[in-house]
């Protein structure tokens, strides 16, 4: 197996990274659902949205589950075979922290169902990052430009 | 009860989309060559103005890619060792956001896109996703 030449940067990133932060969340995420409604569903949510917050407004060096994987999961592992830019995960980090965001004001505002929607879909999310390294917020993002200026 | 019906229900769902998903990208499709590239203006072909370079004698590799866009990069390297490899074949790079107009009349909906134009600018061949060399290369082979 070919290593790469490449150093780790923060722009330039081990993809192994974000996908390992995605199945943490995805654990996270889909016991804050199972006990959406207690202090524990609500403790997780606010542990995750403060994460997002980290990861896409100050960046995905300071997000903790990236921290992890760097302190104790990169090391035990081979270098990666080749880096990709820190732009995509990062703008999924948006994407997540909006919806687990709306899902915590919506449960203090006593909607519920509508929190249990929004982490539904932050899950899966989540899940086919982590499952798939599929990021469908990246995805999202051209269909939302193409409406978003149409007409 | 019911948060554990949703997480499986979320699980089973997402990962027979990941399934489909990974099954269809990258995967060079025919393009019907008579509604083949049409633009908005009626255009039947794509032209050396509209994708900034000039066409390739052979054929032309059009990518179209965006910012948040994990393989759009590993993309590029095939597209650009393809033209590199095979005579007269072109490869132009187009930014997505940049040129909406030309995204939404050839209807692209996923970054990275690869039109594989024969030499008039005719669409032929497109592939959403990380399309495989071998796939590139015998799609080119196929435009004769």
């Amino acid at each position: 197996m070919t290593t790469t030449t490449e150093v780790c940067t923060r722009e330039r990133i081990d993809p192994r990274g974000p996908r390992f932060g995605g199945a943490i969340t995805t654990v996270v995420l889909a016991v804050a659902l199972i006990t959406m409604g207690t202090p524990v569903g609500s403790v997780l949510l606010t542990w995750q949205v403060i994460v997002f917050a980290l990861g896409a407004f100050v960046g995905l060096w300071a997000q903790p589950y990236g921290w992890v994987f760097r302190a104790f999961v990169a090391p035990r592992i081979s270098a990666p075979v080749e880096l990709e830019a820190a732009a995509p995960p990062r703008f999924a980090q948006l994407v997540g922290f909006c919806f687990v965001a709306f899902a915590l004001a919506a449960i203090f505002l006593g909607g519920t169902l509508i929190a249990t929607v929004a982490v539904a879909i932050a899950l899966a999310a989540a899940f086919l990052n982590a499952a798939f390294n599929f990021c469908l917020g990246c995805e999202v993002f051209l269909l939302a430009k193409r409406l978003s200026f149409s007409g | 009860m019911t948060g554990v019906s949703i997480v499986l229900a979320i699980v089973i769902l997402a990962t027979a989309f990941g399934l489909w998903h990974r099954s269809n990208s990258g995967r060079m499709k025919t393009v019907d060559i008579r509604t083949a590239g049409t633009t908005e203006h009626g255009d039947a072909i794509l032209d050396a103005q509209t994708i900034g370079v000039d066409l390739g004698t052979r054929a032309t590799l059009v990518q179209f890619s965006s910012a948040f866009c994990q393989p759009c990069r590993a993309t590029r390297q095939i597209l650009i060792e393809v033209s590199g490899m095979v005579d007269g074949v072109a490869h132009v790079d187009i930014d997505a956001e940049a040129n909406l107009d030309l995204v939404r009349a050839l209807d692209i909906r996923r970054t990275p896109t690869v039109l594989v134009l024969d030499e008039v600018g005719r669409i032929r061949r497109r592939a959403s996703g990380l399309p495989r060399k071998v796939d590139v290369i015998a799609a080119l082979g196929q435009l004769d």
